[in-house]
């Protein structure tokens, strides 16, 4: 009895009976939420860092910082700090995404750079559909960190540029347009172009922009779902 | 078996309904009066008969379709009292939403339809009105009319003289808000139909003049005659009423078609049998609403001046939303800077308090409220939007508990927050990078598009 009442339950108490999709938050978001891990508490403490990187912007509604602490002979995070400025789903991310990085003696960079939003929310036991796209911050925010580690210690070749590549020079339509209407629900090249309008003019793009779609889709909504 | 008589509290709703944040099973502090309200006692008494007893279909001819047809006419007479207007001057239909669709759908098309010779007929509504009327505009736009947005003011008003100046003869229909539902600022009906008034007067083909009341019913007069509208909607669970049930007042003579089709019945202008045990709770409700508006307005204007300077008074960076004074008197909404509204509303929720944002998170569309935005809010701003709508439940107490809550509250978040916006400061204050791939969101970048 007093076992069952501690674990805490992973899926929401509200489920979409159409699509399986949840509608309120999971007990583990609910948890990172209410009670945020690592995140930084004193502005002071700013300095006691070696790399620090920001994105979003208070107008989209998200803003997220990270303060890493790095072992430059083990190549590993051992502290992440964080403040997020956004809904439920973007602080719990970035509270979760602490916790997964330097959990077991923190992790190594590469392997840190690999966390994907997908993993976040596996871990969170999941997000509402429409909340997914509130919680995509957290993976970028560390990469920018760990991007300013590598300018301040001169490893150059390990900067990862987020590059927002043209496909179609017509619409202007680029990578990021479409990763973003996969988030907002675009699963198809039907639904995408008709938000996009990508390739209509120019179908030289459209294998590339599939491709992007199948990328984005398993990045976001893993590969069991359609 | 008699039946059970529901006690109520001075303020007509049942004690312990509400406000038992207390107890182990108590709804918490309900804050949320503009989104639906609790069912009055009386007016679910006066329902209750009409589920199992009464339960005819006003259609028919026997005794318990007698009944069931005079229940709704008294019904009737009851709301459109209230409206000053005669019975068969109002449609019961399923909501406001229907009511509104029924009134610019119904109307432009039956205008359209009688006087030809206009190419592009125009309709006029004001930036903050409901989904209701804007995506029934939207529809109306791919049927090859012009829809013309009237700006609001920084106060959240429209100006009449911005309506004499887009007004002209291909004009259908004008449709302006009584009171919009996320500041509860109220339009200057009175004076906007007086600009529709004048141009009437020198012009043959002339525009209607519709508004929806759903939120100021219950502290408005709603007296059709002095407001000098032409239609006006109505919703049934704003005033202490079921859900379900709505209306629109159709003034007598004007060219209307229905948007549904079938038995006919009311006056072929809504068919499908009457909702009746919600026909009776909607004219109950009217009534009491009425009655009670007065001391009700009164009531709540102070226990929400009480929030709004209790607030600004502990809390820093706090921006008041809508018009100042000018405003229904249940309504409060304030952006509280650097934080985030679903975020605040979910850790009031913890605390047993219900509460509104107008933050894109906390929307289907995930884009933040087009009220505010049309205020001249910058998003930064809309997005730590929180509205406070007040009501019958509400007592000082609740208030006092809000007041206790809320700080420490906005404290937190503003610690788990890396902003530090600067108040005052109106224009965009960060520019729109980084969303996505390094890009604008979503919703700037489709204005962007517009422009």
């Amino acid at each position: 009895m007093k076992k069952s009442a501690k674990k805490i339950r992973s899926r929401p108490d509200v489920i979409n009976k159409f699509t399986g999709g949840s509608w309120a938050y999971s007990d583990i978001v609910k948890s990172h939420f209410f009670h945020p891990r690592n995140f930084l508490w004193k502005n002071s403490e700013n300095s006691k860092y070696d790399a620090e990187g920001i994105v979003g912007s208070p107008a989209c509604g998200d803003v997220m910082r990270v303060w890493l602490k790095i072992d430059p002979k083990k190549d590993k995070i051992v502290e992440f700090k964080w403040r997020t400025f956004g809904c439920a789903s973007a602080i719990a991310a970035t509270s979760m995404l602490s916790v997964m990085v330097t959990e077991k003696g923190g992790m190594k960079i590469d392997k840190a750079l690999k966390v994907k939003p997908q993993d976040i929310m596996k871990r969170l036991g999941g997000l509402p559909d429409r909340k997914i796209h509130c919680s995509v911050l957290g993976d970028k925010a560390l990469r920018a960190a760990v991007n300013d580690w590598f300018k301040k210690t001169g490893q150059t070749a390990r900067i990862i540029t987020e590059g927002s590549r043209v496909l179609d020079p017509n619409t202007k339509t680029t990578e990021a347009d479409i990763e973003e209407a996969v988030l907002d629900g675009a699963m198809t090249l039907e639904v995408v172009q008709k938000r996009t309008k990508v390739g209509i003019g120019y179908p030289q793009c459209i294998p590339a922009v599939e491709e992007l779609i199948k990328f984005y889709r398993e990045k976001y909504y893993g590969k069991d779902r359609k | 078996m008699k039946r059970k008589i529901y006690p109520h509290t001075k303020r007509g709703l049942a004690s312990g309904a509400l406000n038992t944040k207390n107890s182990c099973s108590g709804a918490g502090v309900y804050l949320d009066y503009a989104a639906t309200t609790p069912i009055d006692r009386r007016v679910f008494g006066a329902m209750l008969p009409y589920f199992v007893e009464e339960f005819g279909n006003p259609s028919n001819l026997y005794t318990l379709g007698l009944k069931a047809k005079k229940a709704v006419m008294e019904a009737t007479r009851k709301i459109t009292d209230v409206l000053n207007c005669a019975p068969d001057e109002f449609i019961f239909t399923g909501s406001a939403t229907e009511a509104d669709n029924l009134a610019i759908l119904g109307v432009a098309r039956s205008v359209r339809r009688q006087v030809s010779g206009v190419k592009k007929p125009k309709l006029i509504i004001s930036a903050v009105e409901h989904k209701g009327i804007l995506a029934v505009c939207d529809a109306l736009k791919k049927e090859g009319f012009e829809i013309v947005e009237l700006p609001v003011g920084k106060n959240g008003l429209v100006n009449p003289a911005e309506l004499a100046k887009v007004l002209d003869k291909k004009t259908t229909l004008v449709s302006v808000t009584c009171a919009d539902s996320e500041t509860g600022t109220v339009q200057p009906i009175r004076e906007l139909a007086k600009v529709i008034g004048d141009f009437k007067k020198k012009n043959s083909f002339a525009p209607y003049f519709h508004t929806d009341a759903s939120q100021a019913a219950l502290y408005l007069d709603t007296d059709v005659k002095k407001l000098g509208v032409d239609l006006l909607t109505l919703s049934a669970h704003k005033l202490y009423g079921p859900k379900g049930i709505g209306g629109l007042y159709v003034r007598r003579g004007v060219a209307i078609e229905p948007i549904i089709y079938g038995g006919g019945q009311q006056r072929k202008l809504r068919s499908g049998t009457e909702n009746v045990p919600a026909i009776v709770g909607f004219g109950k409700a009217m009534v009491l609403a009425k009655k009670d508006r007065k001391t009700e307005s009164a009531c709540v204007k102070k226990l929400r001046d009480k929030l709004e300077k209790g607030i600004f008074k502990s809390i820093s960076k706090v921006v008041l939303n809508g018009h100042p004074t000018r405003r229904l008197p249940n309504f409060l909404n304030i952006s509280i800077l650097d934080i985030e509204g679903e975020a605040l509303l979910l850790y009031l929720d913890e605390k047993g308090i219900f509460v509104n944002t107008g933050s894109a998170c906390n929307s289907e569309s995930l884009e933040p409220s087009y009220v505010l935005t049309a205020l001249g809010n910058p998003y930064e701003y809309v997005h730590g939007s929180i509205r406070f709508t007040l009501g019958k439940g509400t007592t000082t107490s609740d208030i006092n508990y809000v007041l206790r809550e809320l700080p420490p509250i906005v404290a937190k978040l503003r610690k788990i927050s890396p902003l530090n916006l600067k108040l005052g400061k109106k224009e965009r204050m960060s520019e729109p990078k980084a969303f996505v791939g390094g890009q604008a969101p979503h919703f700037l970048r489709k204005n962007e598009k517009k422009r």
